[in-house]
């Protein structure tokens, strides 16, 4: 989508599926220049800590590749589940859908050509 | 204790008709005093089917285990009977009293019937204390048990009373929290708000303390969490409704609020939603309503 990723992850996610997408996406931002990646995860129903960190460690590599990740359409539960986990992604936007998280990059992307550094600190 | 021994189920049989009169006075004695949430006549159809039963009991099973099924009517009319006085707001005693009252009676006829039978009568008497308490002791268990269902169903419906969340604004929840917060109830608030949020797609969430009493460690963690969740999910949370007696606490316990908006009531909240949707309120020119 333009020069965005969009990674739509509609089974459960097992370690070694997690493993491959981080593999893939990076990879593939490269290949790309991507300059946003949004995972869409509203079809996963569980969560454990290895995921968890999976999705937070995705943000950071894709932030050091220059493209902002947003993940979009987290569950009620995965939410609840990670908190209680102690996983607060912090660095790791969210937004509520697809149509919102796109905006949310295109606004980044905005920001990030005015200003060039000015998100790290928010981040 | 033989069977053959007892002269309980002959003399109740004999009896019942003296029985329960005396029963029935002594218990419409005490009700009187109690003020009494039930009629008289009730409480004599009550009675007699209660000693039917227990005579019918009596001839049938053993006295010694009044879990058998001999016993079942009687227990099953006992039941019904506790349950109703609890919900008609008997205390346990008045309940009680009912099944053991009966003893009184009973004892009375025993005594004429055994005459000189000293050994006898002493035999019947313990194994007929035995029976009413146990049944008495049973009545006030089911009046215990109905009790306990009450409070339950309050507790829970205390709960979901509790933790509404209203709608604002296209995109804005309110969640006004009232009362103590502990983990039952925050787990059913945070549940609540993230279903909400999936439904409605608000973008902004305030959570309103006013009608928190106390925040301790632990409630803060709790709001933390549920901070963080709706972030997770994409949706912004404001704390409002923070009075000055929590601010200070919040700030002695070193609890970390910082990445979350604080404001001190639900109207500057507000503004900062609609300020976040790029809406703003003006005043019409025309007539007194506020538009955003």
């Amino acid at each position: 989508m333009g020069e965005f990723l969009l990674v739509t992850i509609q089974v459960d996610m097992h370690d070694q599926l997690a493993l491959t997408l981080q593999d893939d996406l990076t990879a593939q931002i490269t290949k790309t220049g991507a300059r946003g990646v949004l995972i869409d995860i509203s079809s996963l129903e569980m969560v454990d800590s290895f995921i968890g960190r999976m999705i937070a460690s995705i943000a950071g590599m894709a932030r050091i590749l220059d493209a902002y990740t947003v993940v979009v359409g987290m569950q009620p539960a995965v939410a609840i589940t990670l908190v209680e986990l102690g996983l607060s992604l912090p660095g790791v936007r969210t937004a509520l859908n697809v149509d919102r998280g796109m905006k949310l990059l295109v606004t980044l992307r905005g920001e990030s050509i005015e200003e060039d550094d000015a998100d790290n600190a928010e981040a | 204790m033989a069977q053959n021994e007892s002269k309980i189920p002959r003399v109740v049989e004999q009896f019942e008709s003296e029985i329960l009169a005396d029963w029935t006075n002594v218990l419409v004695g005490t009700m009187g005093r109690g003020g009494g949430a039930i009629s008289e006549s009730e409480l004599r159809s009550q009675a007699g089917e209660f000693l039917n039963l227990f005579r019918r009991a009596l001839k049938k099973g053993d006295l010694d285990n009044i879990e058998g099924s001999a016993w079942t009517d009687a227990r099953d009319m006992l039941g019904n009977l506790s349950r109703s006085r609890g919900s008609q707001g008997f205390t346990p005693s008045e309940t009680a009293s009912f099944v053991l009252s009966l003893k009184r009676p009973i004892l009375t006829r025993l005594r004429a019937a055994h005459e000189k039978d000293t050994e006898g009568l002493a035999n019947d008497a313990l194994s007929l204390t035995d029976v009413i308490d146990a049944l008495g002791l049973y009545t006030t268990e089911i009046y215990q048990t109905g009790r306990e269902d009450v409070i339950r169903r309050q507790q829970q419906d205390m709960l979901e009373l509790s933790t509404p969340v209203v709608k604002l604004w296209d995109g804005v929840l309110a969640l006004p929290m009232i009362g103590t917060l502990d983990s039952g109830r925050t787990q059913i608030v945070m549940e609540s708000l993230l279903q909400r949020i999936v439904e409605t797609g608000a973008e902004i969430a305030i959570i309103d303390i006013t009608g928190v009493p106390t925040v301790d460690t632990l409630t803060a963690q709790h709001l933390l969490k549920t901070v963080t969740a709706a972030r997770l999910m994409g949706a912004e949370c404001i704390i409002s409704g923070i009075r000055p007696q929590i601010a200070q606490t919040i700030v002695h316990l070193g609890v970390d609020l910082e990445g979350v908006t604080t404001k001190a009531s639900l109207a500057d909240a507000f503004a900062v939603a609609l300020k976040r949707l790029n809406l703003t309120v003006t005043k019409a020119t025309n007539g007194h309503t506020h538009r955003a």
